[in-house]
């Protein structure tokens, strides 16, 4: 077995990430059927990475997860979010 | 006896097998980011004809889907937890509502689908050359990213599937469950996915 005791989620806690997530859901849901422009777009962003956020650190047990794993995942979607903000840097300038 | 065992004893790395799943990952998340950065492109070179063409979507189709693939990610995270706490009956319990509810999703995509196709709205068809150019491109998109992403859904199907008979057969154990997480984090990257295929096809119009 492993050295160091692995970290077992309990059901409640997976069972409170999913009313969470399915309530940020709704929540898109609603926000994106109000007519606020840019803000549509932001927000259902915004909610969306948060989503995606829960279901990295507690589906996927990232939380409890050696810190070589983490610092990986973190500059992955730091990697991802600076080929956007460069292209659009780009777009916008050009 | 205290031999045996010495005998007995695999080399065994369950960190490394992680995360060479993660790295896997990793390679996914930057496809569909690939994806994700076209789109944006295509959104901002033509705002109007997006607009009309995401209109098209039926958001009731993409909720169905989403809260499916939300409860699915949930099931497989306490099929883990089940046979980390040594309860193996629970755990094909709930990987077999996991693998029930793909195809439920899959199901729920074939009407989806099969209504944009009664339409004449599929890749290559009549109609999609009819469209304007941005219109085009959407539905390109569309049927692109949800296709691969469907595509996906069958693997992990395929996968669960896997696990769930070597459960049963015992060679995934509550001492030896490695192979199930890196199944489940497979499950979870395509829900991960869909969190932001829905709101991006979906929901911004």
């Amino acid at each position: 077995m492993n050295e160091h005791a692995t970290h077992i989620t309990s059901y409640k806690t997976l069972g409170v990430i999913l009313v969470t997530l399915l309530s940020l859901t709704c929540i898109t849901i609603l926000v994106t059927s109000l007519e606020l422009h840019v803000w549509n777009v932001v927000l259902a962003l915004v909610i969306a990475c948060i989503k995606g956020f829960l279901v990295v650190t507690y589906f996927m047990h990232i939380k409890h997860e050696n810190i070589l794993l983490k610092i990986l995942v973190g500059m992955v979607f730091a990697l991802f979010a600076l080929i956007i903000i460069i292209t659009f840097f780009d777009y916008l300038y050009r | 006896m205290t031999e045996k065992i010495e005998h007995i004893e695999e080399h065994r790395d369950d960190f490394a097998a992680k995360l060479g799943m993660w790295i896997f990952i990793f390679t996914e998340l930057l496809l569909f980011g690939g994806l994700f950065l076209v789109y944006s492109v295509f959104r901002f070179a033509h705002p109007q004809e997006f607009h009309q063409a995401a209109l098209e979507l039926n958001v009731t189709f993409g909720a169905v889907n989403t809260v499916v693939l939300l409860i699915s990610s949930m099931t497989i995270a306490m099929s883990l937890t089940a046979l980390q706490k040594n309860n193996k009956k629970l755990s094909m319990l709930l990987l077999s509502i996991t693998i029930v509810l793909a195809f439920v999703f899959l199901v729920n995509k074939y009407f989806e689908w099969g209504v944009k196709f009664r339409e004449g709205l599929y890749p290559g068809s009549a109609l999609m050359f009819k469209l304007e150019h941005g219109q085009l491109i959407y539905f390109s998109l569309y049927f692109f990213m949800t296709g691969l992403h469907a595509l996906h859904i069958i693997v992990g199907m395929t996968i669960l599937s896997i696990i769930l008979y070597r459960i049963n057969k015992g060679t995934v154990n509550p001492g030896k469950y490695v192979f199930l997480e890196n199944g489940a984090l497979y499950w979870h990257l395509v829900d991960l996915i869909w969190i932001f295929l829905f709101p991006l096809l979906y929901l911004i119009t």
